[in-house]
């Protein structure tokens, strides 16, 4: 395949990212939107708060990248910290 | 008709293996597990039993139910791709090791008492550990020991709590155990706690898998910690402590898998993940979490082997597999992306994928338990899951920026073994009736309804949504050459520091002493030599030579004296 000059890829097209990115956005809004429009069974109370889920998995994915950025601070070791 | 063991069929290829070459090695090694496959499906019933008596005692080979089966046709489908995977290596004893390991595996799961249980255990020990070994590094050989010694201590313990378990029961079947067996329970629960990686006793795990040779690695993957889950499913059901234990290895390898540099490592530790939702659903103990439990075993086996086997073949081609240097091999290998991507989206439960299907019902047992708080870390965890396995893997090897390295598409017999992985994933997503008819315990489940679809599509999209923005914001911790400190280095570091400090101390507390008892003597000798002692021919001189001479003599005219019987 790579015999040619190399070809343009998908993702090396700014304009590909951006169309993707802003059709994943716009799935996002419709998400959050159909929570309004769709009645879910409630198991626990706070699935009553609307688009918990879509909340809820935007800030555990943010807490999580914090906390690990910070865990980076005590556990991170050069590469040959075992020497082997 | 006669109930044949079906881990004999493997070990009998494995015979055959050794003496094999070429095309001849690779018919046997693809046929036995779909022959064995085909025996377990059409020959062994719910209830078929057999025993062999060594020594007055019964071992209880095959004891087939629909727990075991299922583990038994999930280990076939395993080993069989896992062999198209590592059909092309010529290296008989990566071949060997992984067909007694499958095999052990087999002969693991339909053990009937805890002493073939023991066996078992000990064979797939010893037989994974030379598909680390056989990477042939330094560092494979000291890691394959270190993960020899956990794998071994835990069927020493494993054998410890069986004969006291007999002991104090009489029995040695292997049925429910549970904590009430007292120490027995204890031990048997640590061992089987070793084997699945609980929190604190999973770094063989971590450190072990990343070292494993390409292929050795999916066969690591499928067996060991599965067979422990089928062990705890068996003996621990319904035992509270193992929420704790499920939810805790869900939630803290996520954190280490963000900031890990090596990909298959990221894997490892979201195996523990995986292996958590499994050890919880065995923990609530009804009958729809043990489904889940098992079920997410079946699904896991196969998407993680996927997993395994796209990094592992990036690792082939490239000949790195840490996340710093990989990225934009999207365009030289745009098959093994496609595979890849699929098993992400099936470990992070997507609708229509395999972990939804199986994930869900461990979270719904949670739910209707009212393990609220519980549930909602295993969100986090789910949340989480989808974050490192099964985002950043793909995206760091294959899209990311452009590394610039030109590679070839993954030999053929790569992408068939990751094809059918793919097109598992998707069947049992799509059409998970057939994966529930299997399950052990009667429930009636369905996964696909509105608001658990529309739930589960929020919580990922938006866990990618936030993905996204941190990495626009430029938040995204970078991929870093380095490791991250983890419980081996208590073994790894602190215990030999603390060796060597030691003998750092007492080497210079021998010194320190010499010096003050070397002073002291020197002075009694002046002392002496000065004295009317001196003179004497004994004392003349450091008298060792002189004394060792006299005793030899005293001890020469001894033996003379008993030679001669004249001491009588």
């Amino acid at each position: 395949m790579e015999n040619e000059q190399e070809k343009v890829h998908f993702f090396d097209r700014p304009e590909n990212i951006r169309r993707m990115l802003k059709g994943f956005y716009a799935l996002c809004i419709l998400l959050v939107l159909l929570d309004f429009v769709v009645h879910r069974h409630i198991g626990f109370g706070w699935e009553k708060i609307p688009a918990f889920y879509a909340i809820y998995g935007f800030i555990a994915c943010v807490v999580l990248v914090v906390l690990a950025k910070i865990m980076r601070k005590y556990v991170m070791r050069k590469e040959d910290y075992y020497n082997d | 008709m006669i109930e044949l063991p079906p881990f004999l069929i493997f070990f009998a290829a494995a015979l055959a293996v050794v003496f094999t070459r070429g095309l001849t090695r690779q018919v046997i090694l693809l046929i036995t597990p779909v022959l064995t496959g085909l025996y377990l499906w059409f020959g062994v019933e719910s209830g078929a039993h057999a025993a062999v008596s060594i020594m007055s005692h019964e071992l209880i080979v095959l004891r087939a139910d629909k727990l075991s089966l299922l583990f038994g046709y999930l280990f076939c489908i395993a080993s069989l791709i896992a062999s198209i995977f590592a059909i092309h290596v010529k290296d008989t004893k990566q071949h060997v090791a992984g067909v007694i390991y499958a095999g052990s595996a087999l002969g693991a799961v339909f053990s009937g008492d805890l002493i073939t249980l023991f066996i078992f255990w000990e064979l797939l020990a010893v037989s994974s550990v030379f598909l680390i070994w056989a990477r042939g590094t330094e560092r494979a050989l000291k890691a394959g020991m270190r993960y020899l010694v956990f794998q071994v201590l835990s069927g020493v313990i494993l054998l410890a709590g069986a004969l006291i378990y007999f002991h104090d029961t009489g029995s040695l079947a292997f049925d429910h155990i549970g904590l009430d067996a007292g120490l027995a329970g204890w031990l048997i629960l640590l061992a089987f706690g070793i084997k699945s990686a609980f929190p604190f006793l999973h770094s063989w795990l971590t450190d072990g898998y990343p070292e494993a040779t390409v292929t050795g690695t999916v066969f690591l993957s499928a067996f060991t910690t599965k067979v422990a889950v089928y062990a705890l499913a068996r003996g621990f059901a319904g035992e509270e402590i193992l929420v704790y234990i499920g939810v805790t290895m869900a939630c803290f390898p996520i954190f280490y898998a963000v900031i890990e540099n090596d990909l298959r490592k990221v894997l490892a530790y979201s195996l523990i993940n995986q292996v958590g939702f499994m050890v919880t659903g065995i923990g609530i103990g009804t009958a729809l979490a043990l489904n889940g439990a098992v079920a997410h075993a079946f699904s896991d086996v196969i998407f993680k082997g996927l997993l395994f086997m796209s990094m592992g073949a990036v690792l082939y081609r490239v000949g790195n597999i840490n996340g710093s240097d990989l990225g934009g091999l999207y365009k030289s290998m745009p098959k093994t992306t496609a595979l890849c991507v699929i098993g992400a989206l099936s470990i992070s439960a997507f609708p229509l994928f395999s972990g939804f299907v199986s994930k869900s019902m461990v979270m719904t047992a949670l739910m209707v338990e009212n393990y609220g708080y519980l549930w909602l870390l295993m969100l986090f965890a789910s949340a989480g899951v989808f974050h490192h396995a099964g985002i950043k893997i793909p995206y760091f090897a294959f899209f990311a920026h452009d590394s610039g390295i030109r590679t070839q598409e993954a030999p053929r017999n790569m992408l068939i073994a990751m094809s059918i992985a793919a097109l598992l994933c998707i069947f049992i997503g799509v059409q998970p009736q057939y994966l529930y008819a299997l399950l052990p315990w009667e429930v009636d489940y369905w996964p696909y309804d509105v608001t658990h679809v529309l739930a589960q599509l929020q919580l990922l999209l938006f866990s990618a949504l936030a993905f996204v923005w941190l990495n626009q914001k430029g938040m995204y911790p970078p991929e870093l050459r380095s490791v991250n400190l983890d419980m081996e280095w208590f073994y790894r570091k602190l215990i030999p520091i603390g060796a060597q400090r030691s003998l750092t101390m007492l080497s210079s507390a021998k010194d320190s002493a010499l010096t003050v008892l070397g002073g002291k003597i020197q002075g009694i000798q002046i002392q002496f030599s000065k004295s009317s002692l001196a003179k004497y021919h004994l004392s003349e001189s450091w008298p060792t030579g002189s004394m060792v001479f006299w005793i030899a003599a005293i001890l020469a005219a001894f033996m003379l004296l008993e030679i001669f019987e004249l001491g009588n």
